[in-house]
């Protein structure tokens, strides 16, 4: 488990990216989920968490693709291809992030970092 | 309907067979491309596809695994269309019936009379051109890029990072200005002449040179520009020839409502190639951008299926990006109605800011420049205001 931030850090409607490799982006939708995906588009290299969040679905900031934050299923392209979603658990107040084992759908020209 | 023919294989037209399925559509959909390829992004064309870092395969629109069960029929233009009973006739000379049209043929890259048929004179489209240019340029030391719309700075940014030499002519005062304004134009120019692109600015190009292939540009003040090959990026002109006489209103691209009803009920019109009418300006006009034809498809669908009587919702502001260099730029909104504008973030000296245009004071326009944070929550402003048009 990743520790993310403490949840009193994190209001609604805002996301924050976690800096491991590749990058995670924690959402906390307006109606008090939080949910984590990969960070970078899987079209181009763009940020999630700089993205639109508008109910359970973050639209990239670059060339508008919605993510579904519980799915990872994309509605229209440029992105053709799912994020990677992760598992988050809140224990005393602080987020975790449980990475998944799926391989990451990175795009073209961004590969996971061979060191840190 | 039993059968709906959307003519144009690109975004607009997939977008627009993909939304009439998701709209509850279950007839044959006919699928009519021009050109042989399977749908394609064609923004990369001019960036990381002309520089060679994705691929093909990385163009493709379509998702794996996609299946909304469409007919194909690729590699030959319509050639006409009869409205009245909805006949289109293809290039091969066979023709279909449809009970709905959608009209997706985009638009072609503007060409110079004079460069015609000239080796080493490309525009920029299609993959097709995007292939031809990109083994053009893996021979050549000097490009020239007649033209400072999008499509010019970011092939001359390409070429730049390359290695070739480039020389960008531009009519007006700065690339880009007839979008952003003269002032942010300066900025992006800055950004340019920094990674070594010659600009020449308030020129005006009026020969090419060269006997079997072109050699360089002549300029109105006599000034010759050297190049092996030269790039021409003066805009594009709606596909609208084949529907000419058909009966369909016709002005700069197919007359719409703001539906994308044309002026023939069962006949929509999406993408490049339609002006639709914006009730903010009290005109037609195109949109030519990617994200136009991306938000229009599902409303030009829908107007098609309920046969003209689902309203549209309001039209969201114009929103387009482009990367030159490292330089992300974005836009949203008409920046040409402002009055003024002023930087709210960073500085364009360091190729990083937010500058927001206004009209009597009410934001209308905002640019972002390696701002993309910033500039998502102004384009969440933007859309969200009320009447705003695109």
């Amino acid at each position: 488990m990743i520790p993310a931030c403490p949840l009193a850090s994190l209001p609604r409607g805002e996301a924050v990216r976690l800096n491991v490799n590749p990058p995670i982006a924690v959402f906390h939708t307006d109606n008090g989920e939080i949910l984590a995906i990969d960070d970078t588009c899987t079209h181009q290299d763009a940020s999630l968490a700089d993205g639109w969040l508008e109910g359970c679905e973050v639209e990239c900031p670059l060339h508008a693709s919605r993510f579904d934050l519980r799915t990872g299923q994309v509605d229209a392209p440029p992105a053709k291809r799912p994020v990677r979603t992760h598992q988050v658990v809140v224990q005393n107040d602080v987020i975790y992030v449980v990475p998944s084992d799926a391989p990451p759908n990175l795009p073209p020209c961004v590969t996971v970092r061979e060191r840190e | 309907m039993n059968t709906i023919c959307v003519i144009g294989a690109s975004l607009a037209g997939l977008l627009s067979a993909r939304a009439l399925r998701g709209q509850g559509y279950e007839g044959r959909i006919v699928l009519i491309g021009e050109e042989k390829h399977r749908p394609y992004d064609r923004p990369p064309l001019s960036k990381d596809f002309l520089k060679g870092a994705i691929s093909e395969t990385d163009l493709a629109l379509e998702s794996e695994g996609e299946d909304p069960d469409l007919e194909w029929r690729l590699g030959g233009a319509a050639t006409a269309l009869d409205p009245a009973i909805r006949r289109i006739t293809l290039s091969d000379g066979t023709s279909l019936l449809a009970d709905g049209i959608v009209i997706a043929t985009g638009a072609s890259a503007r060409r110079l009379p004079a460069a015609e048929g000239l080796p080493g004179v490309h525009t920029l489209r299609t993959l097709d051109d995007a292939r031809a240019l990109r083994a053009d340029l893996k021979t050549a030391k000097r490009l020239v890029v007649i033209g400072g719309g999008f499509i010019g700075a970011e092939v001359a940014a390409t070429a730049r990072e390359l290695g070739l030499e480039v020389t960008l002519v531009e009519s007006g005062q700065a690339p880009l200005a007839h979008v952003i304004g003269v002032t942010m134009a300066r900025a992006i120019a800055g950004v340019h002449e920094k990674r070594g692109v010659q600009l020449v600015c308030g020129a005006h190009v009026t020969a090419l040179t060269g006997a079997h292939r072109v050699d360089g540009v002549r300029l109105a003040d006599g000034t010759h520009l050297p190049a092996d090959v030269v790039v021409v990026g003066i805009g594009a002109v709606p596909n609208t020839a084949w529907l000419e006489g058909s009966g369909l209103e016709l002005g700069d691209g197919v007359l719409c409502d703001e539906g994308g009803g044309t002026s023939v009920p069962g006949i929509v019109a999406v993408g490049d190639c339609a002006a639709w009418f914006d009730p903010a300006q009290g005109r037609h006009h195109r949109i030519e951008h990617w994200t136009g034809a991306r938000q229009r498809a599902g409303v030009a669908a829908a107007t098609l299926l309920s046969g003209g009587t689902a309203r549209p919702e309001p039209a969201r502001p114009a929103y387009l990006w482009s990367d030159q260099f490292d330089v992300k730029i974005q836009l949203i909104g008409q920046a040409r109605d402002a009055d003024t504008v002023t930087v709210e973030e960073g500085d364009p000296a360091n190729h990083s800011f937010l500058a927001v245009y206004r009209q009597g004071g009410r934001p209308v326009a905002v640019l972002g420049v390696n701002q993309v944070r910033l500039f998502t929550r102004w384009r969440r402003h933007l859309e969200t205001a009320p009447a705003q048009a695109g």
